[in-house]
């Protein structure tokens, strides 16, 4: 941690003005092992590292996390605001700066509230309690004799002191005890209560959101011309033509990377136009037969690893099932292409960026650019959605490439659709395959694999560059290997180990080593795919033990909070034991609770099929969440109904079209994805667990809402798909 | 070459290419962030702005072609501070997540609640499908310009 936090102070220095103090926790210098603080503050342990208290009054919060439309730099304000019992108008939120702020790794995994949220709470505690001594010994009296409303200190005599009059002798600078402890949940005004989030009035007026919104002066635009497929080598393209195309100030190639910067946005893309056209490219790699796709996959070489092995006798007479399902590769396809800007200046490179993660983007942009790491400072401005690593990454070196060839001015780069949906790394295709023995209406043996590619090959990682361009450089630089992570929370295998009791059972994942398709992270990782695969085996063995499968799922569990879930989602939905489908309606029931270790989901659909066409609409969803204490009742609901509503997406549209020449998938024409029309309207329950640890929402509902599709279109026809996604062309070859 | 554009009631005189599509002279030169770059293909939506009063898809739209219409953008319709109906609803629904669409949701939706003051749900679902949302906040969106409907009524 050394040299990259006195990196930061001199940066700071170098912009003039800001005043930083990171420094190192004293028993870390010394070399000493450091008690383990909650959250986030075990990796950044000084408490000015994540607030400051100012003059006016105000603080100054800062967190590693970034916004990504989740709405989390409000429901983290909330948190500051409680603790320090300052109105939330008062906190000033700084995130995701390299130059500024903790570094808190990726804001993925739906670990923001867990891993933030717990060291804002702990630290704001605690800085509430120094202040509340300095004021004790400002007016001479106990601290327990004083109060505490609106940043004022309140003495029994009336005496009052200001946070803003204590900010000049307030000493934050100091590593964290988390020995204060946070208010309890009965004290709370602000946790837990639906608060509009601070984005959003910019969003709907035409505010500077974004990083696409961000105007610096002298900024020139840039564009990138990417091969035709993945590793074609490019064997020229001409030069001057584009060079003499109006207002263009650069042409930058670096082996097979090609961008050009022009004064104007237009004219840079006028220009892409003009190299895309020119550019003659050779070689590079023939993906597999989509037709053949699974099977290909499962000829590669794999790592296995029994990643659940419980042993018990196997009763005779059990009746065995199995089942084998699949997801295709599926797109983050955000709305708006990724985007960044950088400048050059005195041999420092600034990036502002809408990267999940600024500090693992500065290292990796670092070993692509071979330049030291303190020489970038990576800004975070928001995008457009990401769901997980998109190209937003990508984009950021791209900029970093063309702004060396401008001359200190600034560029912003922006992807154009066609580069989007050809480019990102993908959600990559899986297989699993079920099998289980039933007897007396109980599960007795259950074998579970799962077959994946890596779902992380972001940046931050130790041994590869993962970064698009860096791989196409003149001296190109090699992506890291292929990564699993550890249960429970998994990656392939995420959700593999379901939560039923299960008294005999073995649980593999195989990773898949070979990528014929870019991947990495989407939303939900591989938990997407084995809810979705375990929930719809899970009604074929309810199904074989002519169970209820809302019954049969309750049996199987012994977490009351799982149980209460599926109870609510039931009554929500009036679910009658027993009900039949009528061939062109049905509705489905599917649970989990993400990564075994977060949010409990448990969703009713209703599903309506037009049997001519193929066509699978879901009118309605209702859905039971209990995701421990609450900290924002709405931004909670909004993630969850929008997970459902993405998720009926993918499970009914989404899949990557690709040949062996190359990816099809290059507009909304041959991606489609849910429309006005066809989304779901959404009934939640909250149930709220104020004394429970909060846990991450953004990606509970993803897996049971395809499972429960599934399963909703069995109920009305009989028919199982066990392929995702449920096209029409699917539909209409179950129904023949 | 010098193009003259009305954008929410002022005159602008542009130095831009004339087969320039709308949106990159909204955004680069009038500074106007409402309108988004979201495909270039017009499959989208997020570039929308009205046309005398009519959606139009501003990344497909070249500036030549615009002559007297008068162009009206987001940032025409109202502020933080004195927001209109459609962009109070929304605040008020919390109708967005990352909102990167919801620039072409409110201005499509204009044209619809200037057409039909109170549209049925039928009615905002059939009109907003052409627009790409992402994030799944289709509800939000939808609850939010009902709920615009309803304060037409009211004023």
């Amino acid at each position: 941690m050394n040299a990259p936090n006195l990196s930061r102070r001199e940066f700071a220095a170098a912009l003039g003005g800001i005043v930083l103090s990171f420094s190192l926790a004293p028993r870390l210098a010394l070399g000493q092992q450091p008690a383990n603080l909650p959250g986030s503050l075990n990796g950044n342990r000084m408490l000015d590292a994540w607030l400051r208290i100012n003059q006016d009054g105000t603080a100054t919060v800062f967190t590693g996390k970034v916004e990504l439309g989740q709405g989390i730099l409000t429901a983290l304000a909330q948190i500051a605001s409680e603790e320090l019992d300052l109105p939330l108008a008062s906190i000033r939120m700084i995130s995701g700066d390299t130059g500024q702020t903790p570094n808190e790794g990726q804001t993925a995994g739906s670990q923001s509230i867990e891993a933030s949220g717990t060291a804002l709470r702990m630290a704001g505690a605690e800085a509430r309690s120094i202040l509340i001594d300095l004021a004790a010994k400002r007016f001479s009296v106990a601290a327990d004799t004083l109060t505490v409303s609106d940043g004022i200190i309140t003495g029994r005599d009336g005496r009052k002191v200001g946070y803003g009059e204590l900010a000049g002798e307030v000493d934050l600078h100091r590593e964290a005890t988390a020995k204060v402890a946070p208010k309890p949940p009965a004290e709370h005004k602000i946790v837990g209560k639906a608060i509009p989030r601070r984005d959003i009035p910019a969003k709907v007026t035409g505010g500077a959101a974004y990083v696409q919104d961000i105007r610096l002066p002298g900024m020139l635009h840039g564009r990138v011309v990417r091969p035709p497929r993945y590793g074609a080598k490019l064997e020229g393209f001409d030069e001057a033509a584009a060079k003499a195309l109006p207002g263009v100030t650069a042409v930058v190639r670096d082996g097979s990377f090609l961008g050009v910067v022009a004064e104007r946005e237009e004219q840079a893309i006028k220009a892409r136009d003009a190299l895309k056209k020119s550019a003659r490219w050779s070689g590079g790699t023939a993906l597999p037969d989509p037709a053949k796709i699974y099977e290909h996959l499962l000829s590669l070489a794999m790592d296995d690893k029994v990643i659940s092995d419980k042993q018990a006798a196997l009763p005779d007479g059990a009746k065995r099932v199995d089942a084998t399902y699949h997801r295709p590769y599926m797109a983050h396809a955000s709305i708006g292409p990724s985007c960044s800007l950088a400048q050059v200046q005195d041999g420092k490179l600034t990036i502002w960026t809408h990267t999940q993660g600024v500090f693992p983007l500065r290292a990796t942009m670092a070993k692509a650019l071979d330049m030291p790491a303190s020489a970038i400072r990576c800004i975070h401005a928001e995008g457009s959605g990401c769901y997980g690593h998109n190209a937003a990454d990508d984009v950021a070196l791209d900029a970093a490439l063309l702004a060396r060839a401008t001359a200190g001015r600034p560029v912003r780069v922006q992807w154009m659709r066609d580069d989007e949906f050809m480019w990102e790394p993908y959600g990559p295709a899986m297989v699993m395959r079920a099998g289980a023995a039933l007897k007396d209406g109980r599960i007795v043996d259950w074998n579970y694999d799962v077959w994946s590619n890596s779902h992380n090959m972001r940046p931050g990682d130790p041994d590869g560059v993962n970064l698009l361009a860096s791989w196409y450089l003149e001296k190109p630089k090699q992506p890291g290997p292929p990564r699993a992570a550890p249960q429970p929370a998994g990656a392939g295998d995420r959700n593999a180990i379901p939560l039923y009791d299960l008294p005999r059972s073995r649980i593999t994942s195989h990773l898949i080593k070979e990528m014929p398709l870019r991947v990495s992270a989407l939303r939900t990782l591989g938990a997407y795919a084995n809810v979705f695969a375990i929930e719809s085996f899970m009604d074929e063995l309810a199904a074989e033990a002519e169970a209820d499968p809302v019954a049969f799922r309750i049996t199987h569990l012994k977490d009351p909070r799982a149980k209460a879930v599926l109870e609510a989602a039931a009554k929500a939905a009036d679910w009658k034991p027993g009900q039949k489908g009528t061939g062109t309606s049905g509705r489905g029931v599917a649970f989990a609770k993400y990564k075994t270790l977060a949010t409990y989901v448990a969703i009713v659909v209703d599903l309506e099929l037009d049997r001519a066409s193929g066509r699978i609409k879901v009118p309605r969803a209702f859905v039971a969440v209990d995701s421990g204490q609450i900290i924002n009742p709405d931004g909670l609901t909004n993630q969850i109904e929008g997970g459902i509503v993405q998720s009926t997406s993918w499970t009914l549209h989404e899949q990557v079209r690709f040949d062996k020449t190359g990816i099809l998938s290059q507009s909304w024409d041959s991606y489609p994805i849910l429309t006005m029309n066809e989304a779901p309207s959404v009934t939640t329950v909250l149930i709220d667990r104020p004394n429970e640890h909060p846990l991450g929402a953004g990606e509970a509902s993803q897996g049971p809402t395809a499972a429960a599709i599934a399963n909703a279109f069995t109920a009305a026809t009989g028919k199982r798909i066990r392929e995702l996604p449920l096209h029409p062309e699917r539909v209409k070859a179950a129904l023949a | 070459m010098a193009i003259s554009l009305k954008v929410n009631g002022v005159v602008h005189s542009v130095t831009a290419e004339p087969d320039t599509p709308l949106l990159y002279v909204l955004r680069n030169d009038l500074a106007l962030n409402g309108a988004k770059f979201g495909c270039g293909l017009e499959q989208c939506g997020a570039c929308t702005v009205l046309l005398d009063g009519i959606p139009a898809r501003s990344c497909v739209r070249a500036i030549q072609d615009i002559g007297q219409q008068e162009i009206t953008t987001i940032e025409g319709l109202g502020t933080v501070d004195k927001p209109h109906p459609l962009q109070k609803a929304f605040m008020d629904e919390q109708a967005a997540q990352c909102g990167y669409c919801i620039n072409g949701m409110i201005m499509t939706a204009k044209e619809l609640l200037d057409r039909i003051p109170h549209p049925t749900e039928a009615d905002v679902r059939a009109t907003l499908a052409p627009n790409l949302c992402r994030c799944g906040t289709h509800n939000r969106i939808i609850r939010a310009v009902l709920r615009a409907a309803q304060a037409n009524g009211k004023t």
